[in-house]
């Protein structure tokens, strides 16, 4: 087994300008996701919108800056995560293909493998 | 039997091309890394060319090859098991299926990892002319119009995503076959048109390419006989491969196919290529592929280039880019309605296509419109379109062609 990290993106204002009615398909739709992966998810969280964002930086003289934003000021930001558990990378895609996020076009995931050190 | 030196040179030349994703393949589902595989295959096929010499070509040599690549294997995995243990391995299924299941194949394993979707398509293609074609990193390098270092990086860097991401070595299951199976074909076509067209060159065709696209279509339609898009990708690579020989005049130049040698096409592989259209289109609904093997056998089919059924090919065209909205499709449509109501009419059905940025950087569009150009005698409008055309084309063949036809409207 391996871990996964899913990375939920978005445009932040194109979700804030959705109606409760839009949201409650969306959560339904995370709801489906959950029950489809059952004991695989170990961790899944959304995310407070990227302005709420807080980003540290160290300088080459090792000076620490912190800025208000996001790490990288991107158009679609990080809207929320998913870990999970998962033989394969298959397996990982079959059920990604499950989240709403997928239902837009401004929004969409990226999986990355966890590192695993043995 | 012993071998003479040259008949084992030539077995093995010739196992190479047959047996080599074989080899690789069953080997990989032991080691359960490509690279290890890739090493034990490839000392197998060198020990071939000393041992086949003492003890004679063996009656089955894809199996003494693979034997001996997975006992070297073995070896270096007892050698190396601590060391091993700490890299991350192919993901495969420890128990295979039983052999009832045709889809049990570990050259089928081999093709789907290379081909998965999460690898980028120039990856997809490099693995694949690698591990499954065998071909050597140099030739897929060439093949790519890249340097050596570049496309020995690119492989790895695919080889290292397919163990970190964990992409299984292993045919997808029944919900995913046949979008899987379609991503498998774009790989085969791609190799089969790069080597059809070399982009860049002093040949016209490479053989090596198109030679491994069909080899790599055949094995598909082998181990599955009933899949028809697999049928429609074969009928079309064997459709134009039996007019590759006629392409190019005895001087190099470019023959277009109102000139060639239609006595010099492939008989056989035109009748093959027909035969699995007909039971490719009898068994679903035309796909993108069979209706390209549909035009070319239209081709095939017609006894000169006056006779050709165009407005059968204009029609065909018109369901193709309903299935495949394509400018490139729509070019060529553009060209068959030339051909069929005369150049006046195709001129207008090219016009439209002038703004169309797709095509912006594509020679063949400059190129028909300079055809028409010139049989309406349009001279100076013609010239124009021509050097336009060179100006996109790094291919010599082709640019021969374009100069000599320039020359004519020039006079």
């Amino acid at each position: 087994m391996a871990k996964y990290m899913i990375l939920i993106y978005g445009d932040a204002q194109q979700w804030d300008a959705m109606t409760a009615e839009q949201w409650k398909a969306h959560d339904a739709g995370h709801a489906a996701f959950w029950a489809e992966a059952g004991s695989r998810v170990l961790d899944g969280r959304q995310l407070e919108n990227a302005p709420t964002a807080t980003s540290l930086r160290a300088d080459a003289v090792g000076q620490i800056h912190t800025t208000d934003g996001p790490f990288l000021e991107t158009k679609e930001g990080l809207g929320g995560y998913y870990l999970l558990e998962a033989a394969d990378l298959d397996e990982v895609l079959a059920l990604a293909r499950l989240l709403p996020e997928l239902n837009y076009t401004h929004s969409g995931i990226e999986i990355r493998p966890v590192v695993d050190r043995g | 039997m012993k071998g003479t030196a040259e008949d084992v040179v030539a077995a093995v030349a010739e196992a190479h091309r047959r047996d080599w994703a074989q080899v690789l393949s069953t080997t990989a589902q032991l080691t359960r890394d490509l690279d290890l595989a890739e090493e034990c295959a490839q000392e197998a096929y060198a020990q071939a060319l000393v041992s086949w010499v003492e003890s004679g070509i063996p009656e089955r040599p894809g199996a003494w090859l693979t034997t001996i690549a997975r006992n070297r294997a073995r070896d270096v995995l007892r050698r190396e098991s601590v060391f091993r243990r700490k890299m991350p391995l192919l993901v495969a299924d420890e128990a295979a299926p039983g052999p009832e299941d045709a889809l049990n194949d570990d050259r089928l394993r081999l093709i789907f990892t290379c081909s998965h979707p999460a690898l980028s398509a120039e990856a997809q293609v490099a693995l694949t002319l690698r591990l499954v074609c065998g071909l050597s990193t140099p030739e897929v390098a060439r093949a790519f119009l890249v340097t050596p270092a570049t496309m020995a990086a690119r492989i790895t860097r695919a080889k290292k995503k397919i163990a970190a991401a964990r992409i299984p070595y292993r045919v997808p299951g029944p919900d995913q076959l046949g979008e899987r199976v379609s991503a498998v074909l774009e790989v085969v076509h791609l190799i089969f048109t790069t080597g059809h067209t070399a982009p860049i060159g002093d040949d016209l065709v490479r053989r090596d390419l198109t030679g491994s696209a069909i080899r790599l279509a055949r094995m598909l339609h082998l181990l599955m006989p009933a899949d028809a898009e697999i049928m429609a990708l074969l009928s079309l690579l064997l459709l134009n491969a039996a007019r590759q020989e006629t392409r190019l005049a005895a001087d190099g130049r470019l023959l277009l196919l109102s000139e060639q040698d239609r006595s010099r096409w492939d008989r056989p592989l035109i009748a093959e290529g027909q035969a699995l259209l007909t039971e490719s289109l009898r068994r679903r609904p035309p796909t993108r592929y069979a209706l390209q093997a549909a035009i070319a056998a239209l081709h095939a089919e017609a006894p000169s280039w006056e006779e050709t059924d165009w407005a059968e090919i204009v029609s065909v065209y018109d369901v193709l880019l309903r299935q495949w909205p394509s400018p490139v499709v729509s070019l060529n449509r553009a060209v068959a309605v030339g051909l069929r109501d005369g150049p006046e009419a195709g001129l207008d059905a090219l016009a439209p296509l002038l703004a169309e940025p797709g095509l912006a950087t594509y020679g063949y569009l400059s190129a028909a419109r300079a055809d028409f150009l010139r049989r309406l005698g349009r001279w100076p409008e013609a010239r124009t379109a021509y050097e336009e055309a060179l100006a996109l084309t790094d291919n010599a063949v082709e640019r021969a062609f374009l100069l000599q036809r320039l020359a004519e409207v020039s006079d």
